[in-house]
This record gives C-alpha cells, sequence and structure tokens, in this order.
C-alpha cells in the first residue's frame, strides 16, 4: 500500500527537543516550533523551541530563522537567497501550509509558529528537503522551446494574444511548494509529476512559438506522469505566487480530449 | 520516493521510468462520460424504486413492471453503465493506493468482479422481464 505512515527512524522524538528562552528584557516574544534532524547522528528528528525577541526581528519568518541562526544557534540549516519571494529557496511548511519564509509574515500565525520541512520529502537536514527527484522530473518534459523550423534571424514573434496565454504559467519559481502539498503526489510521486512540473510542462504546450505541441501530449498521456491528478486543488491553495496549477493540469486534460474529437 | 532507490541510475532516468503509456485520455473521457449517463438513469432507477414501494410488495407486480420493454432495456443500461463506471472508478483508488503485486492483484479482482456483477445482474432482469 501506499505509505501513509513515516519510517520508524522518522518519527519526531517528543523528548529530545532542546528550548532557547527568549533574552532577558524581550519586548515581543514569539516562539518557534522548529523540525529539527541531523543524518549525521543516529537520533530521530526533533522539535526544537526557540523564544525570539521580535522587537529586534524584522518581519518575516525567515527573518526569524535567520536572526536564530545568526544569534541563538548556528547549526539551525535551511535554505534561502533572494528573501523576496522571487528564487524560491525558502519553501517550508509553516503554520501547516507549505509557503516561502520569506514572504510569510510572522504577525498572520496565531499562536506557536510550527515551521517543517516540505511535507514528504526525503529530508537532508533540518528545513532542506531532497529535490533531486523534483528537478529531474522538471528536466523530464524537456522545459524548453523545439522547433523543427530553422531559427530566424531575429526575434520569434508572437501575437499580444498568444503571449497573454503564459501569463499565470511563467511566474512559477519552482519552490515545491504546490506538487508536496499534493497527496497523490506523495502517494505516486516516483512516477506521478505533480502540479509544479505539469504547470511547466502546460507553460509549454500553449507557447504559440512551440512546434512539439503533439509529441509533448504524447509524453503526458500516461495513467501516472498525469493522471494521478484528481483535482484536490492544495496546489492552487498553497501556491505563494497566487498561480493555478490545478487549472493548467485541467487545460492539458482538455487538450488531450481534444485532439481524440 | 524515489530516493529509497538504490540503483545507480541517474535521477533523470529514474523520472523518466519506462516512458509514457500513450494511455489515460480514453479512461478519463469514457469516466466523465458514463457518470454523466448515470445522471438520468439513477433519478429514473430511485423514482420507480419509490413508485413501486407505494403499490403491492410481491413479485408479480414487479415482474409486470419489468417486462415493459422500455423499463427492462433501461435497467439494463443503468446496470451496464454504473457498473463500467464503478470499475473505472475503483482502477483510479487501486492505482492511487496499491503499489507492486497488490496493485495487479487487486485490479483483476475487481474487474473479475465487476464483470461478474454485470453478467448476473443483466441475466436476472432479462430472466425476470422474459420469463
Amino acid at each position: 500500500m501506499a505509505q501513509f505512515s513515516l519510517p520508524q527512524n522518522s518519527k519526531i522524538d517528543k523528548k529530545a527537543g532542546k528550548v532557547f528562552k527568549a533574552p532577558a528584557g524581550a519586548r515581543k516574544v514569539k516562539t518557534f516550533k522548529i523540525y529539527r534532524y541531523d543524518p549525521e547522528t543516529n537520533a530521530n528528528p526533533r522539535v526544537d523551541t526557540y523564544e525570539v525577541d521580535m522587537g529586534s526581528c524584522g518581519p518575516m519568518v525567515l527573518d526569524a530563522l535567520i536572526k536564530i541562526k545568526n544569534e541563538v544557534d548556528a547549526t539551525l540549516t535551511f535554505r534561502r537567497s533572494c528573501r523576496e519571494g522571487i528564487c524560491g529557496s525558502c519553501a517550508m511548511n509553516i503554520d501547516g501550509t507549505n509557503t516561502l519564509a520569506c514572504i510569510k509574515p510572522c504577525d498572520e500565525i496565531k499562536g506557536d509558529a510550527k515551521v517543517y520541512p516540505l511535507p514528504h520529502m526525503p529530508v537532508v537536514k533540518d528545513l532542506v528537503p531532497d529535490l533531486t527527484h523534483f528537478y529531474a522530473q522538471l528536466a523530464s518534459i524537456e522545459p524548453w522551446l523545439k522547433t523543427d523550423t530553422p531559427a530566424p534571424t531575429r526575434e520569434r514573434l508572437q501575437s499580444e494574444e498568444d503571449r497573454a496565454k503564459l501569463d499565470g504559467l511563467y511566474e512559477c519559481i519552482l519552490c515545491a511548494c504546490c506538487s508536496t502539498s499534493c497527496p497523490s503526489y506523495w502517494w505516486n510521486g516516483d512516477r506521478y509529476l505533480g502540479p509544479a512540473i505539469l504547470l511547466q510542462a502546460y507553460r509549454w504546450l500553449v507557447d504559440s512559438r512551440d512546434e512539439a505541441t503533439g509529441e509533448r501530449l504524447d509524453a503526458l498521456e500516461d495513467p501516472f506522469k498525469l493522471y494521478r491528478c484528481h483535482t484536490i486543488m492544495n496546489c492552487s491553495k498553497t501556491c505563494p505566487k497566487g498561480l493555478n496549477p490545478a487549472k493548467a493540469i485541467a487545460e492539458t486534460k482538455k487538450m488531450l480530449v481534444e485532439r481524440k474529437l | 520516493m524515489a530516493k529509497t532507490s538504490k540503483d545507480l541510475k541517474s535521477p533523470l532516468s529514474r523520472a523518466r521510468g519506462l516512458g509514457s503509456a500513450k494511455d489515460g485520455v480514453h479512461h478519463f473521457w469514457v469516466l466523465r462520460i458514463s457518470a454523466l449517463a448515470l445522471i438520468p438513469l439513477s433519478l429514473w432507477f430511485v423514482f420507480s424504486l419509490a413508485r413501486l414501494a407505494t403499490g403491492p410488495a410481491d413479485f408479480y407486480s414487479v415482474q409486470h413492471w419489468v417486462s415493459a420493454p422500455s423499463v427492462a432495456v433501461t435497467l439494463v443500461l443503468f446496470l451496464a453503465t454504473a457498473l463500467y463506471h464503478s470499475v473505472l472508478g475503483v482502477q483510479e483508488v487501486i492505482l492511487d493506493y496499491a503499489v507492486g503485486s497488490l496493485r495487479l492483484t487487486l485490479l483483476l479482482a475487481s474487474q473479475f468482479l465487476h464483470a461478474i456483477v454485470a453478467a448476473a445482474g443483466i441475466f436476472a432482469v432479462l430472466k425476470v422481464a422474459l420469463g
């Protein structure tokens, strides 16, 4: 059966969590409960508690994580780069929802802020998931312009209407929030491409300059690669960029029906 | 996830797997067509049963109802459509949750069971209608 329970060695050890108290004189304390896993020890993961003085901290969850790493616990490990929602590095599960730590305000979280890695992915360390398979799946759909017509000597022209079809698709930053929120991707992620990759596939299907639409549809028509999507819509709900992968997948399914009728 | 695999395949090879089955759109389409057909058929079936229940509850009154050609044909259509829709739907559930040899076993079991129930149901309707 699909693996519904965590493997034995990945269960959180509830007694092992460390507590880091706020410094004396802290004005506005917010508690962060953060998933910790170190592959170099044989220990199970744990949840550490950090009390952060928000009076001397930036507004976003990423600001708090950076403050913790700088001032409290240098071993806390997470990915981050642009700190403005454009690189997708700091995707994690915050307060039960996949989002980008850099654009998630701390004061939107009621009570303690629970911070976990993206769900159902192998964990490299702490908040860093292994996205190797995710990126390989992206490569497998060949996300680049494919043409047989010899390259023109100038730009490839595209009408304004055709260009508008790429809006809502090209903005995807491949943070993997959507794919890792999808139960179908949890159970069958080895074969199901997941919402992020299917949105990318659709981005090339509707590009008026691309000449490989039929081959792209051939490659997607598969009970697992495409049709594990059951329109659960977690992807569209969680996307930190406000995109709609579920619609892109539905449009792809419509194209497949269209070429048959 | 694929990470548990111990082979030395490249990530791209693992992601490509055995390639596309080039199949699935037919399943997707007939699942929806059968769902559409089941809306009037199910409504008709439920209302008919409710109307039958108001009359005398014996075999002969039911036989009288079923032996009308339009009723017998609609009953056969209802049974065939419902079971076809069901076997397609159950297949989706099995593909979602079962892996390896269990997947194949459950798929075959479901398909055989649906075929048997369809044959028995249609035979029962014909026997009552014609017999």
